[in-house]
């Protein structure tokens, strides 16, 4: 049996009961519950953003074997609603120009790169926000109801390139409120109710 | 050089006659400060009574333990001061703590350093040169820290968000508070720099205005007050970096996290 990508052992944090889980490369994992079941907390835990306790292992590798950044550089949580901290959105990018094609297949024009953050809407800065973790190549991503704030097209487009890094052996952690999303998406389902995660069906 | 003009309480008491007339006038105009007001000036009157009893005291004496303890004193008094003008502190004991030691250590170095390099009174520890170098030095150095502080505490509450997303992206805890740390620098540097550009001009520094009054020349008394200004820039300076640097390092965790739960809840 091949050794899953990323294992978690007993993660827990108040407000979050140990989870056990194993996510292989090229796994699709979607997550709902209710709101302030603790989806956000879980995630974050993983990427060790916030305090917590448990054994988290990416490729057999400890996290707290390698600095936190050098972890979560791999193990990459986007949140819903991201920060911006330069004017131009370019800043934000360790390469823009790796990131413009990407930015144009998520519907956005090619030249936002020279925008300043506040002429953005909320959509377009969900997607370029989760444009900024892809450029970095992460091994996984924990993403945060990637779009709630957008409409079909978008949408559809963010699900589109997800499946295309997902078959490039990327492992995708997906908080969504959508069951319809889940379904689409495919893969394993969970559930997360008052910090407890349990496997479901879609 | 005993060539200054002498008080005695008769010219004490004519000056304070002023205060009453302000109270009069609250009264007349129902403005309600009238007790505050009255209060203000009698605390004044027994804060600066005592404190000259203490100095002349302990000019008295040149004793470096009693210099010592009296300037320890002075630290932590600012120390509390520094605290209670933040809105957003940290909890248990760094709330005081740090603010107070950054304080201790930039302004007793610098104080150190003027005594030993420039003023070199003799002994080098003379509380009449000694204490009001520190007071000056501390003085100044508390605006900078208690700003400093402020500013980085609610800087970082403010750009949680931000801060957490640079951390996400695997940024280091440094690098992912630069922009409150660089940010709150400038706030807590800038009242020295402003009052260094308007010395002479918009205002006469208090320290000059004394020498001057007591009879010193005015060319050296500038020499004096500009030895002084550099002193203040220096101690500021040193305690805000100290501060600062301290605070985002307490914000932030061996794991690169934002620890906005070691800031106490605001109070309301």
């Amino acid at each position: 049996m091949e050794t899953p990508l990323l294992t978690i052992r007993g993660l827990t944090r108040p407000g979050l009961e140990p989870v056990f889980l194993d996510l292989s490369d090229g796994e699709m994992i979607t997550l709902s519950g209710p709101s302030g079941s603790g989806k956000t907390l879980f995630l974050r835990a993983i990427a060790d953003l916030d305090p917590n306790n448990g054994d988290v292992q990416l490729d057999g590798l400890d996290r707290n074997a390698m600095p936190a950044p050098d972890w979560r550089r791999m193990v990459t949580y986007v949140p819903a609603e991201a920060g911006w901290w330069a004017d131009r959105v370019d800043a934000h990018f360790t390469d823009w120009d790796i990131a413009a094609p990407l930015a144009m297949r998520l519907l956005l024009p090619a030249a936002c790169g020279g925008w300043p953050v506040s002429r953005l809407s909320t959509g377009e800065r969900q997607r370029l926000a989760l444009a900024r973790a892809f450029v970095q190549m992460p091994h996984v991503l924990l993403l945060d109801e990637p779009t709630s704030g957008l409409d079909p097209a978008a949408t559809a487009a963010v699900e589109g390139v997800l499946r295309e890094k997902v078959s490039d052996g990327i492992a995708v952690l997906l908080v969504t409120h959508d069951r319809a999303q889940a379904r689409r998406l495919g893969g394993r389902h969970f559930r997360i109710e008052k910090g407890c995660v349990t496997e479901a069906a879609r | 050089m005993k060539d200054f003009i002498t008080l005695d309480y008769g010219d004490v008491a004519m000056a304070a006659a002023l205060v009453l007339i302000n109270a009069g006038l609250s009264i007349w105009l129902q403005l309600g400060l009238e007790r505050r007001l009255l209060i203000a000036a009698v605390r004044m009157v027994v804060q600066l009574s005592l404190i000259g009893l203490v100095l002349q005291w302990l000019f008295a004496l040149v004793s470096p333990l009693w210099t010592a303890t009296a300037a320890v004193l002075m630290v932590l008094f600012a120390g509390r001061e520094a605290m209670a003008r933040q809105e957003r502190r940290f909890s248990g004991w760094w709330g005081f703590g740090l603010g107070t030691t950054s304080m201790l250590m930039a302004s007793f170095l610098v104080t150190i350093f003027a005594l030993t390099g420039q003023v070199r009174p003799d002994p080098w520890y003379d509380p009449r040169y000694a204490i009001p170098l520190l007071g000056m030095i501390l003085g100044n150095t508390m605006t900078g820290v208690a700003l400093g502080l402020d500013s980085l505490t609610t800087g970082a509450w403010r750009e949680r968000v931000t801060i957490d997303s640079r951390l996400a992206l695997g940024h280091g805890r440094s690098e992912a508070m630069r922009s409150v740390t660089h940010g709150t620098m400038r706030t807590a540097m800038i009242p020295m720099v402003n009052s260094m550009s308007a010395a002479g001009i918009v205002s006469l520094p208090g320290m000059m205005t004394g020498q001057i009054l007591a009879g010193v020349d005015p060319v050296d008394a500038v020499k004096y007050q500009l030895v002084i200004s550099f002193l203040i820039a220096g101690g500021t300076a040193c305690g805000v970096l100290a501060a600062v640097f301290g605070g985002a390092w307490r914000l932030t965790d061996a794991r690169h996290r934002l620890r906005l739960d070691r800031l106490a809840p605001p109070r309301g």
